[in-house]
């Protein structure tokens, strides 16, 4: 006992026991509370720490109560907010994306280091920041967007655009432009060689891109919070926020359950693409990195 | 004839200069319109004046007409203020949180990257599995344990303590712990990726030149993974100065606020405010820049003495 308790002392770090000890009860912590949150949407009672037996009442509960995330029309309408704007800013945020990728990739010209660095900005810059500048200027300047839906779309788009571009440029540089040069050589105009040679060997990274994007629309707090007007466009994350501290019933607990199963649906989805890719290991670099490339 | 070739030549010259920028143009114009505009908006309302009639703030385009009074204003305030002890209580939030994160985290990412054997890509997973539950819903389940009659106190009163206390009303480790909860895999991913480079080979020479394991770890394994400790502490920083939604969850009392709380207030409540709140948010974005910048240099300095 106390030869092992000298010996910790000299080196935490060898003894095996220590480390996943550690680490195991690190992970009950982060994902016990989670949990248990999921145990009691499923609650048949309305508390959400005294169990009473097993019901689906939260989630698909009848018309005529109205508690239930499908009936209930505050949690209804906030699962419908978050689902049309994750999808709009998918379908716009990832050609944009994948365009601007590309441009950026391949112009060679005097802005396109600036440009580059411009892409990388909304990714360094802290959510309340860009949540209080779009809230200004649409305050301001862009009087003809109205808050709510239309603001929260734009503001979506543009943080997530250069996700996209980060997902695509590592896909591109694997490709490189021999593919793309025979097609040309052998008689393909531009257009054609990037409609028939470089977009079909893009389609996973654009796939992924879209479920990506998709998923972390729908987990956007910040911006969503700071854009909306009013109860119509309050997003699960928002009515989650607004919702927490009123002793609620288990039916947000039952939204929250929905969000987190749509959202690891995409990530599944974008995962399974990448492998489908074949992605190789060293491509990988977290945004910092790619912004820590940069010449200072 | 010459001169029609040269000229088509030209022409597809031309035209493949103007491809690629082509590309990029929608993207650009996109990001100008709704990232830079709106980031000269915070300048321009924090720098702008007050309608007399409405009493809002109104934003100065021309900056030069901007008028630093409320800007100064926030600066000093800031300096020996009630904003100061804000603040201060912000700072020093994020740096015990960041601590924790290191206390914890370490570890942990030293453990999955190294020792984890063949179960590795289970505890990937579960370390993984926090990114992908949404950030309110991993602090509703903490509002749902905490509450005063949540599941903590149950089990407290079970063990024979009768007065509970009311964990959310505004102690400064709750939400020390809170923030450590939400932002700590951030921390470990970057740091895993850091660790998991490191070849076994140069840990191998170190132990073969007589380097005990604990002068191996402080010699060898740390500098090589510092920049990945730095990565990840620079990734949970940049959103914990700008975070008002954990400590306005688990606790709510003015005792910890945040300066992310006052920027929330100041634009979305106390719209009278904005100006304030536009100053405010001016001196979280310098400061969390100054953060970026000595990442950046010290990165780079590494890398290139690395190269060297």
């Amino acid at each position: 006992m106390s030869s092992r308790s000298g010996s910790l002392l000299k080196n935490p770090w060898g003894k095996p026991r220590f480390l996943p000890l550690v680490t195991a009860m690190y992970i009950l912590w982060s994902v016990v509370p989670v949990i248990i949150a999921i145990r009691f949407s499923f609650n048949a009672g309305r508390s959400r720490s005294v169990w009473q037996g097993f019901s689906t009442r939260w989630y698909v509960g009848t018309p005529e109560a109205a508690e239930s995330v499908l009936y209930d029309p505050s949690l209804q309408s906030a699962l419908i907010q978050s689902l049309k704007l994750a999808a709009i800013t998918m379908l716009v945020a990832t050609p944009l994306g994948v365009a601007l990728a590309i441009g950026l990739a391949r112009w060679r010209g005097r802005l396109a280091k600036p440009a580059n660095f411009l892409m990388l900005f909304p990714l360094v810059t802290p959510e309340i920041v860009m949540g209080v500048a779009l809230f200004l200027v649409f305050n301001h300047l862009y009087g003809f967007v109205a808050f709510g839906t239309w603001a929260q779309f734009l503001g979506h788009v543009t943080f997530s655009i250069s996700f996209v571009v980060i997902i695509v440029r590592g896909r591109l540089f694997a490709i490189g432009r021999d593919y793309e040069e025979a097609a040309m050589d052998l008689g393909a105009s531009q257009f054609q060689a990037m409609r028939r040679v470089l977009l079909p060997l893009l389609a996973p990274a654009l796939l992924a891109s879209f479920a990506i994007v998709f998923a972390i629309s729908i987990d956007d707090f910040v911006i969503s919070q700071f854009l909306s007007a009013g109860a119509d466009t309050i997003t699960i994350p928002v009515r989650l926020y607004s919702g927490a501290r009123l002793a609620p019933p288990p039916s947000l607990n039952a939204l929250a359950t929905v969000l987190m199963v749509t959202t690891i649906g995409a990530v599944v989805i974008a995962g399974l693409l990448f492998r489908a890719l074949g992605r190789r290991r060293g491509e990988e670099g977290s945004a910092l990195e790619s912004v820590a490339g940069f010449e200072l | 004839m010459p001169t029609n070739l040269q000229a088509a030549e030209y022409e597809a010259v031309g035209q493949k200069r103007l491809v690629w920028p082509g590309f990029a143009f929608p993207g650009v114009l996109w990001l100008i319109l709704l990232f830079l505009v709106p980031f000269y908006a915070i300048f321009a309302v924090a720098m702008g004046y007050t309608d007399p009639v409405f009493n809002q703030p109104q934003p100065e385009w021309n900056p030069l007409y901007w008028d630093p009074t409320v800007f100064g204003e926030v600066l000093s305030d800031l300096f020996g203020g009630q904003l100061g002890v804000i603040a201060l209580r912000t700072i020093g939030y994020v740096f015990a949180a960041c601590a924790l994160c290191l206390l914890i985290g370490y570890p942990v990412a030293y453990y999955v990257s190294r020792r984890a054997g063949r179960w590795r890509w289970l505890w990937l997973l579960l370390i993984l599995a926090p990114f992908w539950i949404n950030y309110l819903m991993r602090m509703m389940s903490w509002v749902n344990l905490l509450s005063p009659d949540g599941q903590v106190n149950r089990w407290l009163e079970v063990l024979g303590f009768d007065n509970p206390p009311s964990w959310l009303s505004g102690y400064h480790l709750v939400v020390i712990l809170g923030l450590v909860y939400g932002y700590i895999p951030f921390f470990i991913l970057p740091l895993f990726a850091a660790l998991d480079r490191i070849d076994d080979a140069t840990l191998e020479a170190s132990r073969d030149l007589g380097a005990s394991s604990t002068q191996t770890f402080w010699r060898v394994t740390w500098p090589l993974s510092r920049n990945g400790v730095l990565g990840g502490l620079v990734i949970v920083m940049l959103p914990m100065f700008g975070d008002y939604y954990t400590p306005n969850l688990l606790s709510g009392s003015p005792r910890t606020r945040m300066l992310g709380n006052t920027i929330d207030q100041f634009i979305n409540q106390t719209t009278s405010q904005g100006g304030v709140g536009a100053a405010l948010t001016i001196v979280l974005m310098f400061f969390v820049a100054g953060l970026m910048a000595y990442y950046l240099i010290t990165i780079n300095k590494a890398t290139r003495e690395a190269r060297e």
